[in-house]
């Protein structure tokens, strides 16, 4: 099919489900020449020279080992500009004051209006800077785009309107965190619409593109944490799917995951479950101080009477919310946008547990009576003392 | 060619005044709505065109007026992701593409080429009809429940939203239909209605861009109109080209758009740097310095700007081999537009230059164009575009390149031709304060969007880390200088309608045919044989001071020396 052939020459990855495999550097022989010259040991040369600018005005803080890299091509271009900006807008206000003409009639004198020499000067300069100004960024672009064979792979997904950081054991988290000095290669992909991950002080962006996987990859250098962004507009919440990137002191790495994964059952359920509302991003649209959000806040909301779209008027017990967590669009609640996305795959039983239990804490209908018995055994945490006597009035 | 004869002339549209100008040849709405004279579509599509910025520039204004909190300022995100749609598709489709074209190219083609009309008069007049309703289709949207989902219409965003996105992108297909029929127009003329005695290369350079121009239109439009009609079919029918979960390629979609989005931008700036050219030499009074670099770096650009159009999906997950050869092309644009920089700064050298306003605006688009441009080598350079696409730095370059070319160039030519479509003569000291308030404004609502797109401000956002917000309220404290800045420069146009004083044949000294005919021209344009000279040749007229223009020296008589 001819779209077929049109994809294959743009989008050698466009196969989807299948992860991006054997990059171009491998496949095409052209890359591997440009990717020979040395232009390193240029950026090597001016390095020491920009390393003395005060780049905080233009740059966020550097923290991976590509961000100087980057910046040192930016700030090549941004003198070389800013050295032709003088020139013309020098020549241009010189001319003017020079040979301003304040009568009307006035003739210019007879000057040449062509000159082979300097225009064959002025096409060559551009000509020779614009190719000196592609070979530096292709290799610096060349370097972020083939990941590292040693690299620790971290899975991402993207969905309306926040991010899922997978690790190798399974863990899931809205929120990505990274080793210092080790290489980190990221395989997302999107459930809805294309959005695109930027990790502004990683100087790396990609675009994460639904039906197939990009990939990138980084090397963080200085622990603390990041903003990471979606920069693919996205709609409604497309400036809130803004998340963190917390990097590790190298060698803390893998005792957080550790601990991370297993903390949910190491605390009361309650609180594992108001966890995980804020880690899986659940918050980005349900508030937890009962103000309307672009869902329905989650106080007050288990054993309360839901208004559905279709009529119906249903209490939310445990059965009703998961349902609502893992196939949102069953009972939709009147009066919001059927948004939320489905987390089947993402929470596990156990956590949908814990969430259940967090709802119940944060309503005043909280454990019934039929439950009590349960709640008690499961979580005493939730036992609220108020909550008995808000019973009692109704 | 006209000679001047008072016999009927084949196209009027009904009424056979011929005393009097254009405007007063034939009276009523149909007289207008109806003419098949290009001073007159000319002058309609200016005044739709420039309600249509009126339009845009509001839903701008209310843009940067939410933008002024990190948060929620004075509508919903929903209502803000609706503003910026619809201020960047009537910015694009209804005043920057046709601006330059249409409006001044119609007037004032013919006009340089000492011809009566264009040649396809029925045609152009189908083209404005068609743009009048592809704009009320553009606006219908809003009452429609409006759109979201950016002028870029990136699927699957746009195939899956709610809102008016089929009568949106219908009126992008109809509108491009009146961009391709003003480009075949203008070619056709071009080739078929030099006068006799003006071979190619004695073309003023304005007719240059305008030819270049329309190749672009009539070549790129229809890829436009294909896709937005993919869209459709994908919305209405899902036929799954573009949606991944019918089996579609989003990014597939994003070639498409761009194969024309990116021409488009070449047809938004080649007409403006045709003005830049015409208006840099006749104020400077001295021939345009390098005028074949000039022509043929018009067409050079023509043909490169086909072969870039991948440079806006470096991140897109396109292969790294598509990535490199796509930004290598996209160096080759910088070529043509750095020479013509040069040559305007050439013509300027030893020059006796007139700051009169069109060269002040022509002056304020070399200044902000050269940012324009020189930023572009950071987004065409891949390692630095992999940090600053789809960030503030990216919205800031094209509206440099958009705005502060074509706009200031577009404002340019207005001032420049004023005098000769209506006759009067405007305040230069008022003119000149509005260039300048603009060129302040300007500065500050866009240099400011650079600095905070560098350092990690994504575009498109309704709330927005709180750091940044200094930036943001200095761009929309910006913004609104250069809305005062506009309303001067359209306020002094208002005035000279009503209080300026009669233009003369000639205020400028221009050299090129339109010059010749009368402020502002009787119907068939030129009623006495036209004298036909280089057009950059400023030596054969002379400043008269009772004319308060200048005026031919008579050939037979010895040139007089001022
Ligand atoms: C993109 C926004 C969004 C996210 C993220 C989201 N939801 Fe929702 N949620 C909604 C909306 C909107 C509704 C109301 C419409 C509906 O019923 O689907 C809703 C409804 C619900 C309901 C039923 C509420 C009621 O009043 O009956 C529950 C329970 C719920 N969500 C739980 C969650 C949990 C748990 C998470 C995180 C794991 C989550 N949601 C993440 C938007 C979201
Ligand atoms: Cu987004
Ligand atoms: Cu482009």
């Amino acid at each position: 099919m001819q779209f077929g052939l049109f994809k294959s020459i743009f989008n050698p990855s466009h196969d989807a489900a299948k992860p991006v495999n054997g990059f171009a550097t491998e496949e095409n022989p052209l890359l591997n020449v440009l990717a020979q010259l040395n232009v390193g040991s240029i950026l090597a040369t001016v390095r020491p020279f920009l390393a003395q600018l005060p780049d905080s005005f233009w740059m966020p803080s550097q923290a991976s080992s590509k961000a100087a890299e980057v910046d040192t091509v930016f700030y090549v271009i941004y003198w070389i500009s800013v050295f032709f900006f003088a020139i013309i807008v020098g020549l241009m206000a010189l001319f003017i004051v020079r040979y301003r003409s304040r009568r009307q009639g006035e003739r210019a004198p007879d000057s040449p209006n062509h000159s082979l020499a300097l225009e064959i000067t002025w096409t060559a300069i551009p000509v020779i800077i614009s190719i000196a100004i592609f070979v530096l960024g292709f290799q610096s672009f060349m370097n972020i785009a083939t990941p590292p064979r040693n690299s620790y792979e971290i899975l991402v997904t993207g969905q309306k309107w926040q991010w899922f950081f997978e690790y190798p054991n399974g863990f899931v988290t809205s929120e990505l965190h990274v080793p210092e000095d080790q290489p980190v290669k990221l395989t997302m992909t999107s459930e809805d619409v294309i959005h695109s991950l930027w990790i502004p002080a990683f100087r790396v962006k990609k675009d994460v593109v639904p039906g197939r996987y990009t990939r990138t990859w980084f090397e963080a250098q200085e622990p603390g944490t990041y903003p990471l962004l979606c920069t693919e507009y996205c709609g409604t919440g497309h400036s809130d799917m803004l998340s963190v990137v917390t990097v590790h002191k190298s060698g803390t790495f893998e005792q957080w995951l550790e601990e991370s994964a297993n903390i949910y059952d190491t605390i009361p359920p309650a609180e594992a479950g108001e966890l995980l509302v804020q880690r899986s991003g659940c918050v980005q649209c349900h508030s937890l101080d009962g103000s309307p959000n672009i869902g329905p806040t989650f106080v007050d909301l288990y054993g309360y009477e839901q208004q559905l779209t279709d009529g119906r008027v249903v209490i939310a017990d445990e059965n009703y919310i998961r349902t609502s967590i893992l196939e949102p669009m069953t009972d939709l609640v009147a009066g919001y946008e059927p948004v939320m996305p489905t987390y089947a795959g993402k929470l596990k039983d156990k956590e949908i547990t814990y969430i259940i239990s967090y709802l119940k804490s944060a309503s005043d209908r909280g454990p019934s009576e039929e439950e009590s018995a349960e709640a008690e055994t499961e979580d005493p945490a939730a036992q609220d003392p108020d909550a008995a006597s808000a019973t009692e009035e109704e | 060619m006209s000679t001047g004869a008072t016999t009927t002339v084949d196209h009027v549209d009904g009424h056979d005044h011929h005393e009097g100008n254009y405007l007063t040849a034939g009276r009523g709405l149909r007289s207008w709505l109806f003419t098949l004279d290009h001073k007159r579509i000319g002058v309609m599509y200016l005044g739709t065109i420039l309600f249509a910025f009126l339009l845009g520039g509001i839903f701008a204004l209310l843009v940067r007026t939410e933008l002024l909190t990190p948060q929620q300022t004075i509508m919903s995100a929903d209502d803000y992701n609706r503003m910026f749609t619809l201020h960047g598709a009537i910015m694009t489709f209804l005043f920057i593409i046709p601006g330059i074209p249409a409006a001044l190219g119609n007037f004032i083609l013919p006009l340089m080429l000492g011809a009566k009309d264009v040649a396809l008069p029925r045609l152009n007049l189908a083209s404005y009809h068609i743009y009048v309703i592809g704009s009320l289709m553009a606006v219908a949207s809003i009452l429609a429940g409006g759109v979201d989902t950016g002028w870029t219409f990136y699927t699957p965003y746009s195939t899956t939203t709610n809102g008016a996105v089929i009568l949106v992108t219908l009126s992008v297909f109809v509108l491009g239909f009146s961009s391709i029929f003003t480009g075949i127009n203008f070619i056709v003329t071009v080739h078929r209605m030099r006068p006799a005695g003006m071979g190619w290369f004695q073309m003023p350079l304005m007719l240059w861009a305008l030819y270049a121009t329309a190749i672009i239109q009539v070549l790129a439009t229809p890829v436009l109109a294909i896709t937005v009609l993919l869209i459709i079919a994908e919305r209405a029918l899902g036929i799954g080209i573009f949606d991944p979960a019918l089996g579609g390629d989003p990014v597939l979609f994003q070639h498409f758009f761009w194969f024309y989005s990116h021409p488009a931008v070449y047809i938004m700036i080649l007409p403006a740097m045709g003005v830049i050219s015409e208006l840099v030499a006749i104020f400077s009074r001295k021939p345009i310095f390098g005028y074949k670099a000039i022509a043929y770096s018009s067409i050079a650009i023509a043909v490169f700007s086909f072969l870039v159009w991948g440079h806006h999906m470096f991140v897109s997950g396109q292969s790294e081999l598509a990535v490199v050869i796509f930004s290598a092309l996209t160096f080759s644009v910088s070529i043509p537009s750095a020479v013509k920089v040069f040559n305007w700064l050439s013509t300027m050298y030893r020059g006796a230059i007139r700051l009169e306003t069109p060269m002040v605006y022509a002056l304020v688009f070399i200044f902000l164009f050269g940012i324009g441009g020189l930023t572009g080598l950071f987004l065409a350079s891949l390692a630095t575009d992999v940090h600053l696409h789809d960030s503030y730095f990216v919205v800031a370059h094209f509206h440099y390149t958009m705005m502060g070319g074509t706009m200031i160039a577009f404002l340019a030519g207005i001032y420049h031709w004023w005098p000769k479509m209506f006759g009067k003569m405007f305040s230069q000291k008022w003119g000149n304060i509005g260039a300048i308030v603009i060129f302040v404004g300007f500065n500050v609502t866009f240099f400011s969007q650079f600095v905070m797109g560098a350092k990690g401000m994504p575009r498109r956002y309704f709330n927005y880390p709180p750091e940044f917000e200094i930036y943001h309220v200095m761009s929309s404290i910006g913004s609104y200088v250069l809305a005062i800045g506009l309303f001067i420069a359209a306020g002094v146009l208002v005035h000279s309608l009503i209080a300026g004083k009669k233009a003369p044949v000639n205020p400028w000294g221009g050299a090129t045919l339109e010059w010749q005919a009368a402020s502002p021209p009787i119907h068939h344009n030129f009623d006495s044989p036209l004298l036909l000279t280089n057009p950059y040749d400023y030596t054969a007229q002379r400043w008269d001071e009772a004319e308060q223009g200048y005026v031919p020296v008579d050939p037979e008589k010895e040139p007089q020396t001022t």
